[in-house]
């Protein structure tokens, strides 16, 4: 014991331990409870909190240090059942049933007693030591909820722990808890609801521990709960078992139903409701809450008609603001990268192998962090700083009637936003959908929206020779053609789909740190995935100027080009618009020879040439990230479309042109 | 009748959510289930959703799901 009062938590650096060796303790809990905010608290920068749910799909770890002893921590992403209905839910439920866990600290928003403890009532059946950490007691009392951990204490058998993560209270007594919970296993009494619910649990359970062949790695109990339940998942695993098994499954279910007149699986979810409903009404006294700004807020931000405006001038002010930082960063360090290419061009020379690849290497890497960067950081950051506040959930909300024209729902929203700064996290983003279809749906969207690299062409090359209004007008086609593609894409693949459900959390003033690093999160997978394509990209691309094969490829490409009306010229610029999409534009003053493209491009090819670099295929890094995400098959897919699409709107573009001179 | 017909600012008990495991799961996770009172606080434009308060949160619910759910009025 005075070991434990000298307890000190920190975090140990990677290197020091090895993974997998200490004893594990586990964050469960349902989405938007703070628990990324308390595992942030001890952890540092590795996970990412989020005012949105389902803003963390994988796990995440690292080491804490209680006492003397090194812990595993493992951060779960938010799930609100043992049954899962997302990708993110089953992550979370996967290592729940199949790994070995020494504790689990089940984190619960307070402000949401009554709902999150029927998290943790099918948590306490997995009969794993557990100790209840009631977060966010500030945000309680403001509700008038007045807790006592206690009784709760009392009547589950495991200890609670009362903290506010985001002020850093009560946190050491919780893994000062947790670990002394792991040492003595603990495990938490089984509450007993209505008797005859109980007994056919029971003799489910009892039966199928003595006749299943397959070893089930969780208990029996559990496993008999979720068959009643009907879910698929549970089904699933006694699929392989004999017939009888199914019988007795069966029987069960409809004396169930019977005895209550609905559903197995009613029964049960009402079951567990009741039970929870009476633990909240032991353990908690409710006062006056004191009045929440909330409501005046909302009043204005999901108004019919304010709504809208608020969502426009925001979206307005946020791509000015990233424009402008964006372009503040960009010639400096442009600058920096010009002076070292032209260093080590002195150095090694151009003609020479290791000269090809290291000069292109460095133009590669300058092309991802002088251009892309200054846009994608900004934009990340504002970003999180609207998610942190609460603000997202309202855009979906408002968005929700306009993305069912497409065959989506509003949560969708959420990628096409990303889009806008890099496709990649974009596609990524679309794990928050439920259904597969929705996920196609919403990776073809992301993936048409027009990042930040291609803002750069529509900026410098539209914007620059024909204006801003044309700039602007060619952003405002986009958005209508994405539209079209996606109310085309959803007729294609019809399906009922499950509608939108969307918690509204309350506002919250964003933290810098959890922005901070939910922003280096999201660069983190451009980094890893984008810049080692571009670089290698850009080596690719020395090669063929060095060993002059350009023409070859212009004269493959004609038929793309002459239909276009574009000269052939441009034609490798196109492939290079694949590996990087700014590469288009930078390509063009190099395969034209001069700077000043309005001397040899018409308006009109200046401006087909922009159409079609936007909407025909996404980058390498962008397929790299659609492939990961809706396989190999639906990124052709998307490729094909977005090439014919790119052709069709090119020639709209040459013939309208022509129109209007 | 359902959920979509409630007009903004009235209550009302659910008596019946229509549909299988996944949908009532949903439901329930979110705090709403059959019994439970609820209060129609706005709802969307253009066959947006509507958002409800229960049991101290708000959630929006999708027209195509608030049709789902059947209530009378309290």
């Amino acid at each position: 014991m005075n070991r434990l009062r000298r307890l000190l938590i920190r975090v140990m650096p990677r290197k020091h331990a090895e993974m997998g060796a200490h004893r594990k303790i586990v964050l469960v809990g349902q989405p938007n409870c703070g628990k990324s905010t308390l595992f942030n608290e001890v952890a540092g920068y590795r996970s990412v909190v989020s005012n949105f749910s389902g803003a963390t799909v994988e796990y995440t770890r690292s080491h804490v240090k209680v006492g003397s002893e090194i812990y595993d921590l493992v951060d779960l992403p938010g799930t609100y059942s043992l049954s899962f209905l997302d990708e993110a839910e089953q992550e979370a439920q996967k290592f729940l049933l199949n790994r070995k866990i020494d504790v689990i600290i089940n984190v619960v928003d307070a402000s949401l007693l009554s709902r999150s403890l029927e998290l943790t009532l099918q948590l306490t059946e997995l009969e794993i030591p557990m100790v209840l950490c009631l977060n966010m007691m500030d945000e309680a009392a403001r509700k008038g909820i007045q807790i006592d951990p206690k009784t709760l204490s009392r009547r589950l058998g495991i200890p609670v722990v009362a903290t506010i993560a985001s002020k850093g209270k009560g946190i050491r007594d919780l893994f000062e808890t947790a670990a002394r919970t792991a040492h003595e296993g603990l495990k938490a009494r089984h509450i007993r609801g209505h008797r005859d619910v109980e007994l056919i649990i029971a003799r489910l359970s009892r039966y199928l521990k003595q006749n299943l062949r397959k070893r089930v790695s969780f208990s029996t109990h559990l496993l008999a709960t979720k068959l009643l339940e009907q879910d698929p998942f549970f089904s699933d695993i006694i699929e392989g078992e004999d017939s009888a098994v199914h019988q007795t499954v069966k029987h069960y279910r409809k004396e169930l139903a019977q005895a209550h007149g609905r559903s197995s699986d009613e029964v049960i979810a009402a079951e567990r409701h009741s039970l929870s409903m009476s633990l909240f009404e032991e353990a908690v006294q409710i006062d006056k809450p004191v009045a929440h700004l909330r409501d005046r807020v909302d009043a204005v931000l999901m108004h019919p008609f304010w709504g809208y405006v608020f969502l426009l001038s925001i979206l307005f002010l946020f791509f000015n603001l990233i424009f402008r930082l964006g372009g503040l960063a960009e010639a400096p360090l442009l600058a920096i990268f010009d002076k070292l290419v032209n260093l080590i061009t002195a150095e090694l020379g151009t003609d020479t192998l290791t000269g090809v690849i290291v000069v292109n290497a460095v133009q590669g890497l300058g092309g991802g962090i002088a251009i892309v960067l200054p846009y994608l950081f900004p934009f990340l950051m504002g970003l999180a700083l609207l998610e942190d506040i609460g603000y997202l959930p309202r855009v979906a909300f408002l968005m929700d009637g306009l993305m069912h024209r497409i065959g989506l729902h509003g949560k969708a929203v959420i990628p096409a936003i990303l889009g806008y700064g890099c496709n990649v996290p974009a596609v990524m983003a679309t794990r928050i959908l439920d259904s597969p279809r929705d996920r196609f749906i919403a990776s073809f969207i992301a993936a048409m929206v027009p990042c930040a690299a291609r803002m750069t062409i529509i900026f410098g090359l539209v914007g620059y020779y024909l204006g801003g209004n044309a700039a602007l007008a060619l952003y405002l086609i986009n958005f209508v053609v994405i539209g079209l593609s996606g109310r085309i894409l959803s007729r294609l693949l019809p399906e009922v789909t499950p509608g939108m459900i969307l918690e509204m959390p309350t506002y919250q003033i964003p933290r810098l740190k959890s922005a901070l690093m939910k922003t280096w999160f999201r660069m983190k997978d451009f980094i890893v995935i984008a810049m080692p394509l571009l670089v290698a990209g850009s080596i690719m691309l020395g090669f063929i100027r060095l060993w002059n094969i350009s023409d070859g490829i212009n004269r493959l490409l004609v038929p793309v080009t002459g239909v276009l009306g574009l000269p052939r010229e441009v034609g490798i610029t196109l492939i290079f618009g694949v590996l990087r999409k700014e590469l288009s534009m930078l390509m063009l003053f190099q395969a034209l020879g001069t700077q000043h493209i309005d001397t040899v491009l018409t308006s009109g090819q200046i401006l087909v040439f922009s159409v079609f670099v936007i909407f025909y295929i996404p980058c390498v890094a962008t397929m790299g990230a659609l492939g990961r995400q809706i396989g190999w098959r639906g990124m052709a897919l998307i490729v094909g479309f977005t090439f014919v699409l790119a052709m069709l709107m090119g020639v709209l573009t040459r013939g309208a042109a022509a129109l209007i001179g | 009748m359902t959920l979509d017909q409630i007009e903004a600012g009235r209550t009302a008990l659910v008596t019946e959510i229509i549909g299988g495991f996944r949908i009532r799961q949903r439901l329930n996770c979110l705090g709403l289930h059959r019994g439970d009172r609820i209060r129609v606080k706005r709802s969307g434009i253009m066959g947006g959703p509507i958002l409800v308060e229960l049991n101290g949160t708000e959630v929006a619910i999708g027209r195509g799901m608030a049709k789902k759910i059947v209530v009378t009025l309290s």
